[in-house]
Parts: C-alpha cells; sequence; structure tokens
C-alpha cells in the first residue's frame, strides 16, 4: 500500500454479442453481486430480469397521473359551467356532463403522458450531467454494438482483485476498471 | 421483370423483388445499421439536392410568413371566405393537415401494440410527419380567430373578465384534442429518439455535435435499468396515444356533426373521418418514404415489404371511406328530409359538382388499382397513388365544408366561395414549412430509430442456454 489507488466507481467487463452479457448478468447475480448494471446499444427483455430487477413504479405513477387528469378535468368544467360563470344555453342543465367528456377524456390522456414521460426520466435520474462509466474511452460503444457489464465498488462483495479474476473467467474482451 | 436479373448475392437486390417479406436486408449487424443510419447525420456532406429542396421550401414558408402579416395586417378579410362560407380553405387545409398527422401516431403507437414488426424503419419520419403536419394545422385555427395575439383566451384560465370557456362547444373539444395530440406526439417523439441522440453523442467527430447530442441525449448510457424503464413509459405512451389518434379526428368531426348544417349533421362523421385520415395520412407517409429512400439509398431499410402493406392500409382505410361517402348519400335519400336531400344532390350537380367528382376519382375509383400486386409493387405506381389520393383527401374536406355552407336553409342566403390569392399563399405556404421542416428533421436527426432497427436483427434474440447458465 504504497500509493494511494485513486477512487474507483468499478471493474467493468466487455462483451460482443447479448447472449454473453445476459449469461454474465445470471452468473453475476449468482456469484452474490447487487450493485451493479448492465449496459446495452437496444433493450434487452431478459437483462434487468438476470440482473434482479423485477418491478418498476412506472405504471402506478402512470395511473396516478391519468386520475388525476380525469378528476382535474372533469371538476374544471363542473366548476366553470355550474358555478364560476353559469349560462343557460337553450334551457339545458348547467351540469351537462355527456358534453364535458371530450375534454375529460383528452386531460386524462395529458396528464397520463406527462406523467409517463417525466416519471420515466425521473425514476432513470435524467438528465445526468456526469457519469463514471464514460470515463472508460470504449464505452462510447454501449450506443453502437458492444455490450458491458458493471459491478460497482459500493457492492458489499466487490475486491479489486477477486472482482476482477471473476469477471475474467466471464470471457469478456476485455475488463477495465472504472475511475469514479 | 429488371430484378430477375439482379444476383442472388446482391442483398438490397434481393429485399426488393416483389415477392420478398424481408423487413431490413440481410447481412447487416449492429454496427453497421448504427453507422449507415447515422452517418446521414454526422458524416454525410450536405449535398446540392438538399440545399435545392431546403431553398425552395424555405422561400415557400417565407411565403407563408408575409401571408399571416398581411392577414395579421388587414385581417381575414383578404381570405375568399364569407358569409354563408363562414369556412373555406383555414379549416380544410385544418383538417387536411390534423389528418395527416394520424398515420404517424398509427405507425407508431398502434401498430406497436400489434406487434408489427416493420413499422420499425418508418416509425421515425412518420412521427416527424406528424409533428409537422400538426404544426401546420394549428396555424389555421390560430389565424382565423382574426386575432392570434389572444389564442389564450381559448384555454381556461382565472381572467379579470370573469369568463370561463363553454365547455359544452365542440370547437372548445378541439383546442384540448388538438392540443393534447401535438403534445403526445412531440413527447412520444422526442423519447423515441434519446437512445438514438446517445448513438450521436458518442459518435459525432465535432465538439459542438457532442454538446448538442449530448445535451439533447441527457446522459442516457443504455443501462438495463433504465431500458426496463423506459421500454414500459414507450409502450405504456403508445397504448395512451392510440384511443387519443381516434379520439382527435373525432372531435374534429365533432366541429361539424354537433352543428346543424345540412351535410353537417350525421353520426357517419366520427368513424369515417378517422379512416379518412388514416387514409391521407398512410397516402402522405408514402409520398415522403418513396423518395427519401431513393435519395439516401434506404432500401435496405425501407423495403418493398414497407410499401406494400402502406399500400393495403391504403386500399382498405380508401374502401371505409368509400362506404361513408355511400351512407352519406345513401341516408340523405333515405332520411327523407327535404334539406339533406337539396345537398347532396346539390353536391351531385351543383356548382361544385366538378370538386366533388373529382374526389371521388382520386379517393374511390383510383386507388382501386392497388388490388392489383403488378401496381403494390412498383415503386413509381405507389407514388403517383399516393399523390392522387393527397389531393382527393384535400377535395374531400373541402367538399364537406363549403358545399354545405354554400347553400343552406334559405335560398335567399346562397352564395359562393372563390379562393383568393392569401388563401392559396397560405396554404401553399404550410406546405412550404412542413417540407422545410422535413428537410431539417432529416439532415440533422436520425430519420430510421436506429436501436429498433438493432432489436429486429437476428443476433438480437437471446438464446434460452444465456438465460439458465
Amino acid at each position: 500500500m504504497a500509493a494511494k489507488s485513486p477512487a474507483i466507481y468499478g471493474l467493468m467487463a466487455e462483451f460482443e454479442d447479448p447472449n454473453a452479457l445476459v449469461a454474465a448478468a445470471h452468473r453475476a447475480h449468482h456469484e452474490g453481486y447487487r450493485r451493479m448494471d448492465a449496459y446495452s446499444p437496444f433493450p434487452i427483455e431478459e437483462l434487468h430480469e438476470a440482473l434482479g430487477v423485477h418491478h418498476t413504479k412506472l405504471p402506478l405513477i402512470v395511473l396516478i397521473g391519468g386520475l388525476i387528469g380525469c378528476l382535474g378535468g372533469y371538476s374544471l368544467e363542473y366548476w366553470a359551467a355550474t358555478i364560476a360563470y353559469p349560462l343557460n344555453v337553450g334551457g339545458r342543465p348547467l351540469h351537462s356532463w355527456p358534453a364535458f367528456i371530450p375534454v375529460t377524456f383528452e386531460c386524462t390522456i395529458l396528464a397520463a403522458a406527462l406523467a409517463a414521460v417525466f416519471g420515466m426520466l425521473a425514476l432513470n435520474g435524467l438528465p445526468t450531467p456526469y457519469h463514471p462509466v464514460f470515463n472508460v474511452p470504449r464505452f462510447a460503444l454501449a450506443s453502437r454494438n458492444r455490450f458491458f457489464l458493471c459491478i460497482e465498488a459500493r457492492d458489499g462483495k466487490f475486491d479489486v482483485e477477486e472482482t476482477r479474476r471473476f469477471l475474467e473467467t466471464l470471457n469478456p474482451r476485455e475488463v477495465t476498471t472504472v475511475a469514479d | 421483370m429488371a430484378d430477375s436479373f439482379a444476383s442472388p448475392s446482391d442483398p438490397t437486390q434481393a429485399v426488393n423483388a416483389p415477392g420478398s417479406t424481408a423487413v431490413i436486408a440481410p447481412g447487416h449487424t449492429f454496427g453497421s445499421v448504427t453507422d449507415k443510419i447515422s452517418s446521414i447525420v454526422l458524416t454525410r456532406k450536405t449535398t446540392r439536392g438538399w440545399w435545392l429542396g431546403f431553398g425552395v421550401a424555405f422561400m415557400l414558408t417565407l411565403l407563408l410568413l408575409v401571408s399571416l402579416t398581411y392577414l395579421v395586417l388587414k385581417g381575414i378579410g383578404i381570405w375568399g371566405n364569407n358569409i354563408p362560407v363562414g369556412w373555406a380553405f383555414d379549416i380544410t387545409n385544418f383538417v387536411w393537415w390534423i389528418g395527416i398527422g394520424h398515420a404517424g401516431t398509427l405507425i407508431s403507437a398502434i401498430l406497436l401494440l400489434l406487434r408489427q414488426q416493420w413499422r420499425t424503419s418508418i416509425n421515425r419520419f412518420a412521427e416527424a410527419m406528424t409533428l409537422f403536419a400538426v404544426s401546420c394545422a394549428g396555424i389555421f385555427p390560430l389565424f382565423h380567430t382574426g386575432r392570434p395575439w389572444v389564442a389564450y383566451w381559448l384555454f381556461p384560465y382565472p381572467n379579470t373578465m370573469g369568463l370561463w370557456p363553454q365547455f359544452r362547444s365542440p370547437l372548445i373539444w378541439d383546442v384540448f384534442a388538438v392540443s393534447t395530440y401535438a403534445t403526445v406526439s412531440l413527447l412520444f417523439w422526442f423519447i423515441g429518439l434519446i437512445p438514438d441522440l446517445a448513438t450521436l453523442r458518442d459518435r459525432s467527430q465535432s465538439r459542438v455535435g457532442r454538446v448538442i447530442y449530448g445535451m439533447l441525449a441527457m446522459g442516457w448510457r443504455g443501462s438495463a435499468r433504465h431500458w426496463h424503464r423506459y421500454e414500459t413509459a414507450y409502450l405504456l405512451l403508445a397504448g395512451l396515444a392510440t384511443p387519443l389518434v381516434v379520439s382527435v379526428h373525432t372531435v374534429v368531426s365533432f366541429d361539424f356533426a354537433i352543428g346543424i348544417v345540412p351535410g353537417w349533421h350525421t353520426t357517419i362523421f366520427p368513424p369515417y373521418f378517422v379512416a379518412g385520415a388514416i387514409y391521407s395520412g398512410f397516402a402522405m407517409v408514402l409520398t415522403l418514404a418513396i423518395p427519401i429512400r431513393a435519395i439516401y439509398g434506404l432500401e435496405d431499410f425501407i423495403t418493398m415489404r414497407h410499401l406494400q402493406n402502406m399500400a393495403k392500409v391504403m386500399l382498405v382505410t380508401g374502401l371505409i371511406v368509400a362506404y361513408g361517402y355511400t351512407i352519406e348519400a345513401f341516408i340523405s335519400w333515405y332520411g327523407a328530409d327535404k334539406y339533406d336531400g337539396f345537398m347532396i344532390w346539390n353536391r351531385l350537380v351543383g356548382p361544385y359538382a366538378p370538386v366533388y367528382w373529382s374526389l371521388i376519382f382520386c379517393n374511390i375509383v383510383l386507388p382501386q388499382l392497388l388490388w392489383l400486386k403488378r401496381v403494390r409493387t412498383s415503386v413509381s405506381a405507389l407514388f403517383l397513388i399516393s399523390l392522387v389520393v393527397n389531393v382527393g383527401m384535400w377535395l374531400e374536406r373541402f367538399v364537406i365544408i363549403v358545399t354545405s355552407l354554400h347553400r343552406d336553409f334559405l335560398p335567399s342566403s346562397w352564395g359562393m366561395f372563390k379562393p383568393t390569392f392569401w388563401d392559396w399563399s397560405t396554404f401553399v405556404g404550410t406546405i412550404g414549412l412542413f417540407l422545410a421542416l422535413l428537410f431539417l428533421f432529416v439532415r440533422f436527426l436520425p430519420m430510421i430509430s436506429i436501436f429498433e432497427m438493432r432489436t429486429i436483427l437476428p443476433g438480437a434474440k437471446v438464446s434460452e442456454d444465456a438465460q439458465v447458465s
């Protein structure tokens, strides 16, 4: 322990095809690693399951968004047409609910869609101006044709030497240290 | 058939053979798909053809600006509409543009839910087309209000006048439907772009490119956790956009159907407007896709299968529209309402009869050629038919709006509509704006979804072995 090593974020293994990445993620999860993430140029359905990620709260957020839009839209119309600005149109009832459906519907869709988009961005922590994985020059290929598995240093089981040895057993193209 | 001379080893030729059902030419890899699509934006030099096309489109956009400026200075009297024809070119153009937009949402949302893989290479620019068409559509009602600077009065907000919008009016429904549609289309398009913006960020050679694409990509890094939420959000958005797109043209048809004007007051309008919207939208996608795939050499990705499928959708929606025209005429006769009967008679033989018969020819007669496989597999025939359908759908809206209004209940209040120079210049100007935006889009953004193209490659399938190891 002569020179203090620079802070590292984790160890990253590079793979050439999605099968290798999914298999590696399974192995790493099986080995007991939890604080890790896999990076791919397109969505791979099996990958998040291999990492042990099963649920997302997003559908619930969208449902809540839709309900707020629905109730908000209808209440706005009810309030405007019967309380704030009652107007007698040919003797029709002030609370003429069938005429209020189209706007209620549009408000539902609008609020649910906003919830889906901003909910997804928020849960993903985007925008992220800086992230350590980009310190690996070859990581630029994660958006083209390469597949990466990164085991993070904050994982309880993480040990620079041992984790590197484990990653080498997965037949990666190479294993790199990710600076923090 | 020229194709029979092609060597079977040439993938582009093979995939464009008339009988081919491939959605992508064989031999592509994750890398080659990425490079081919992103190079159009990043490394290809801006061609002279692009500058010429953009130049013409931009000049027409300037014509639009001149027309709108003059309109604001003088008032909407510079247009030909006047009582009894209070709606004419403006609303015709509005409905036409909105309808064109519908194909984009249909391709991106409904075909996604139906797991139609062939949508993948055309969804991105179809969505862009939707956005630009809705932008053009919005201009017309906005300026037809006469005082566009107080257009925010259309929205409910607390104001010192103590006024609230009339929520029983279909025109207010339209404000909500169209603004929701524009917002959701923009979000859907942008969300779809994020992973591809990250690709451009990582592959751009210039600092400016890296900074701009980098900011737009928001730090996307392709994490499996992110992809999981991303896919969920995308699917939910598709599920939301599907009823939305049906509701938008339904509400547009309510603008007419809720009124008591003969020729408007009919229950067939919502379904027949929605079918017509999809019909015109697919025609526009073909009109755009055919030259784009030729110019940018994208025959590998936009194959004959895509063109044929779009032709089939056009054939089906065209028949639904034909049914709509028939039922409209039949009910006018069967209903025995004399004003309604006169309306349809006036359409068939009145002063605007040539317009009506041209619309029947463009929308019903000519597209029947699409039954023939020879026509569906001929790129030039498809291009011509798609142009004719675009014209036909414009004429349809003109007939519905103008012939219904110009002779209604009282012969003493009959009149005629004649378009002025400014009617035409505003309409042509929006076509210019639409094309100028499309030219910018194909130059600066990937016009085919790169990450979705990667998913349809054979190498993207994860085998069972990988999952159990």
